[in-house]
C-alpha cells in the first residue's frame, strides 16, 4: 500500500516536473530508433586522417553536432527567463563573431595566444552587439524579438562586409584540434567544450545569486526592483552572456569547417535554439528556467535530425518532418492537452476518489 | 448654446496611438519620396517606378495585412513566407502535371492557406501554445513540404494562366516618355488591384465590424476583453484563419507575378511583412495598428531599397543594412513616443 503511494507521488512529481517533456521526447526518439534499426546506436573506434583513434557513430555525431546549439540554448534560456522574449539574431551575431575570429587569425601567424586574442576580440564584438540588443530591450522596453529583428536583418550583411565579400578559410592543426579531435583523446573536442561550458554555468548559477536574480526579474520586474535588484542591469547581463555563447558557437563552427561563409554559418540556428528552450519545458514567456531542459532539448533536436538523415530523408525535406515532431511534442506538453489526458485516464481507470485527491 | 460649445471644446479626445503612429508613417513616406525625387530625380520621377513598387510587392502587401491582424491580437505568424512558397510550387505542379485549370489551382491555393490558418489558429487559441512556436513549426513544415512537392524550380505554361499573368491594366494619362520620345503609359498588374481591394476591405473590417473591434480589445488587454463578454479564443482563432487565407491569396498573387514555383520563393517574406507592419505603426504587444499604415510600411521599405540603389550602393548587403537601420529608427521612435504619452497620461490621472 505504501509502495503504490510512493510510486504514485513519484510518477506525479515526474509528470509535473519541467523535465517531463524533454525526457519524454528523448525517450520517444530512442524507442523509435530501437524498433527501426538497432545499429543506429553503434559506436565504433576508427582511425581518422591524422592517424588518431577516435570514436565514431551516430550517437557521437549527435553529441558533437549539437554542441553549438547546446551552447546557444543555454544563453537563450537566460535571455528568455529575464526578458520574457527571445533573441532571434544569434545566427547573425555568430556570423559576425566568426568573421571577426577569422579576420584576426588571418592577420597573424596562428599560434595558441593568437587564437585566444582572436576569441577575445570576437567576444568583445559579440558582447557589443548583445549590448545593443540589450539596450533596446532594457532601456526602451522593446520586445526582444522585435529588437533583435534589427540585427537579424543586418547581421549577416555586416559579416559579409567584414569578410570583404569572400569566404576566407583558416587552416591550422591547432584549429582542427578545437573543431574536431585533440590527438590522444578519442572524444570530439566540441563535446568537451560543451561539458566545460555547462559545468562553468552550473557553478556560476550554484554559487552566485545570478539565477535567482534573472528569474525574479522575469517573474515580476517591479517586485525585483523593490527588492533591490536592478532589472536593467540584469537584462543587459543576460544579453552579454548570450554574446559570449554566440562567440563560442561561432568560433567552434569556424574551427569545425575551417572557413567562414557568412550566408551558411549556423543558418536557422536561432529557430533551433528557441525550440530547444521550448522543448526543454521552459516557458517562452519568461520566469523560471531549467538549463538542463534546454541542453537536453538541443540534443533532442539534433537526434531528430540525425535520425531523419539516417532514414535517407533529403536535407531540405528534414524541416517538414522536424516540424511535425516538434508540434506533436509541444501539443502533448500543452497544459490543456495534459489536463484532458489526465481526465481521460481517470475516467478509464475509475479509481476511487480519496479526499486528498479531490482537493 | 455657449455652454455646449465650451464643453465640446473642453473634452477634446486625445489622438489614439493607432492614429498617431499611422500619421508618422504616412508623413515619413511622403517626405522620403519627395526628398528622393528632389535629390536623385530620374527614376523617382518616373511613375512606372512608383507603380513597380506595387507590382513587385503586391503579395507582400497582402501577407503584411494578415500579419497586422495577427499582431493586433498580440500574436505573430511567421509561417506566411513558407505558405506562399508552398502554394506557388503546388499550384504550378498541379497545373503542369495534373491538368488543373486556373480556378482549380486558385481553390487549392486558398485551401492550403485556409488549412494552415485553421491548424495554427486552433493550436494557438484553443491549445494555448505559444504562437511563435506554432508558426515557426508552420514555417519549417511549409518550406520542407515545398521541396517535397518538387526540388527543381518549375515554370507554369498553362495558356489561360499565362494570359492572366501577362494581362496589364493601363493607367490612363500617366506614363513616361521613352528615348525616342514616344509615350509609354504606366501599367499595373492585376495582383495590385487585388491587394489594394483587400487593404480597403480589411481596413473597413477593423474599423466598423464587431469582429474588427474585438481584435483590438483582445490584443490590448485580453482579460478586460473577456470580462466585456468577448470570446477571446474565437477572436484569436479567426485572426490566424484570416492570416492563413490572406497568405493563400498572396501565394497566388506571387504566382501571377513570377509564374514559377521555386523553393526559394518569398524567402524572408515573413520578416519583411513583420518589418512593414512595425514601420506602419503596429505594436507587437498588441492592440495598436492599422492596415493603411502597413501599406505605407511596405512602400517605405521598398522605397528605401530603391534609394540605396540610386545612391550607388549596389552591393546587395547595403539593402539589408538599411532595412535594419530603418527598422531600428522606427522601433526607437515608437518606443519613445509611447513612453512619453504614457508618462503624460500617468501624470494627468495622478
Amino acid at each position: 500500500m505504501i509502495d503504490t503511494n510512493v510510486m504514485r507521488t513519484w510518477v506525479k512529481k515526474l509528470t509535473q516536473s519541467q523535465l517531463a517533456i524533454p525526457l519524454f521526447a528523448l525517450f520517444l526518439i530512442v524507442i523509435f530508433n530501437v524498433f527501426r534499426d538497432l545499429s543506429f546506436f553503434e559506436v565504433s573506434i576508427r582511425t581518422n586522417n591524422f592517424g588518431n583513434a577516435v570514436l565514431s557513430g551516430n550517437l557521437i555525431s549527435i553529441l558533437s553536432g549539437a554542441s553549438e546549439l547546446a551552447i546557444l540554448a543555454i544563453g537563450m534560456t537566460l535571455v528568455t527567463s529575464a526578458t520574457k522574449g527571445q533573441d532571434i539574431s544569434v545566427g547573425a551575431a555568430a556570423a559576425i563573431a566568426g568573421s571577426v575570429f577569422v579576420k584576426v587569425l588571418r592577420a597573424n601567424e596562428i599560434t595558441l595566444p593568437i587564437i585566444l586574442v582572436a576569441l577575445l576580440t570576437a567576444c568583445v564584438i559579440a558582447i557589443f552587439f548583445g549590448l545593443f540588443n540589450g539596450m533596446l530591450v532594457a532601456k526602451f522596453n522593446i520586445q526582444p524579438m522585435i529588437a533583435s529583428l534589427i540585427l537579424f536583418t543586418a547581421g549577416r550583411p555586416i559579416a559579409y562586409w567584414i569578410n570583404g565579400g569572400a569566404t576566407p578559410n583558416v587552416d591550422s592543426p591547432l584549429l582542427s584540434y578545437l573543431g574536431s579531435f585533440i590527438p590522444g583523446i578519442a572524444i570530439p573536442s566540441p563535446i568537451l567544450i560543451v561539458i566545460g561550458f555547462v559545468i562553468l554555468m552550473v557553478l556560476v548559477l550554484k554559487f552566485t545569486n545570478l539565477g535567482l536574480y534573472i528569474q525574479s526579474v522575469g517573474i515580476n520586474e517591479r517586485a525585483a526592483r523593490l527588492n533591490g535588484i536592478n532589472p536593467v542591469f540584469m537584462k543587459l547581463l543576460v544579453f552579454m552572456i548570450l554574446g559570449v555563447c554566440v562567440t563560442i558557437a561561432g568560433s567552434m563552427n569556424v574551427c569545425r569547417i575551417g572557413l567562414i561563409n557568412h550566408e551558411t554559418i549556423l543558418i536557422d540556428i536561432e529557430m533551433d535554439a528557441i525550440l530547444a528552450v521550448a522543448i526543454g519545458g521552459n516557458a517562452l514567456s519568461g520566469g523560471k528556467f531549467r538549463l538542463a531542459g534546454s541542453v537536453i532539448g538541443a540534443y533532442i533536436i539534433q537526434a531528430l535530425t540525425i535520425t531523419l538523415y539516417s532514414m535517407k530523408v533529403s536535407s531540405t525535406a528534414v524541416k517538414a518532418y522536424k516540424a511535425i515532431v516538434i508540434i506533436t511534442i509541444v501539443v502533448l506538453g500543452s497544459p490543456v492537452v495534459k489536463q484532458w489526458l489526465f481526465q481521460l485516464r481517470d475516467r478509464l481507470v475509475k479509481k476511487p476518489v480519496t479526499i486528498a485527491e479531490s482537493n | 448654446m455657449t455652454f455646449i460649445g465650451k464643453k465640446t471644446n473642453a473634452i477634446k479626445e486625445p489622438v489614439s496611438n493607432t492614429t498617431l503612429l499611422l500619421t508618422i508613417t504616412v508623413c515619413g513616406f511622403f517626405a522620403m519620396y519627395l526628398l528622393a525625387m528632389l535629390i536623385w530625380g530620374g527614376g523617382f520621377l518616373n511613375p512606372q517606378q512608383f507603380l513597380d513598387i506595387f507590382n513587385n510587392n503586391a503579395y507582400l502587401i497582402i501577407c503584411a495585412c494578415g500579419l497586422t491582424i495577427v499582431m493586433i491580437t498580440a500574436g505573430i505568424d511567421i509561417s506566411v513566407g513558407g505558405t506562399v512558397a508552398l502554394i506557388t510550387m503546388t499550384c504550378v505542379v498541379l497545373m503542369e502535371d495534373f491538368g488543373f485549370g486556373v480556378w482549380g489551382s486558385l481553390l487549392v491555393a486558398l485551401g492550403i492557406g485556409l488549412a494552415m490558418g485553421l491548424l495554427q489558429g486552433f493550436l494557438v487559441a484553443y491549445l494555448r501554445i505559444q504562437p511563435f512556436i506554432v508558426t515557426l513549426a508552420g514555417m519549417f513544415f511549409t518550406k520542407g513540404m515545398t521541396t517535397i512537392v518538387s526540388k527543381e524550380p518549375r515554370t507554369a505554361a498553362n495558356e489561360i494562366f499565362l494570359a492572366i499573368k501577362n494581362f496589364r491594366i493601363v493607367v490612363p494619362g500617366i506614363g513616361s516618355y521613352g528615348r525616342t520620345g514616344n509615350f509609354i503609359p504606366a501599367r499595373i498588374e492585376p495582383g495590385v488591384i487585388i491587394a489594394l481591394l483587400l487593404v480597403l476591405a480589411i481596413w473597413a473590417m477593423l474599423k466598423w465590424t464587431r469582429f474588427g473591434r474585438n481584435l483590438y480589445a483582445v490584443g490590448g488587454n485580453s482579460e478586460s476583453a473577456l470580462m466585456l463578454g468577448i470570446n477571446v479564443k474565437r477572436t484569436q482563432f479567426f485572426a490566424y484563419v484570416l492570416s492563413g487565407i490572406l497568405a493563400g491569396i498572396a501565394g497566388y498573387v506571387y504566382l501571377l507575378h513570377t509564374g514559377a514555383g521555386n523553393a526559394a520563393n518569398a524567402t524572408q517574406a515573413e520578416i519583411q511583412a513583420i518589418a512593414s507592419s512595425i514601420i506602419g505603426g503596429t505594436l507587437l504587444s498588441g492592440g495598436v495598428g492599422s492596415v493603411i499604415g502597413t501599406l505605407f510600411g511596405v512602400m517605405s521599405l521598398k522605397t528605401i531599397s530603391n534609394i540605396v540603389v540610386a545612391s550607388g550602393l549596389r552591393e546587395p548587403y547595403w539593402q539589408s543594412i538599411t532595412t535594419g537601420l530603418m527598422l531600428c529608427f522606427f522601433i526607437l521612435l515608437q518606443s519613445v513616443i509611447l513612453a512619453y504619452r504614457k508618462n503624460k497620461a500617468g501624470s494627468r490621472t495622478c
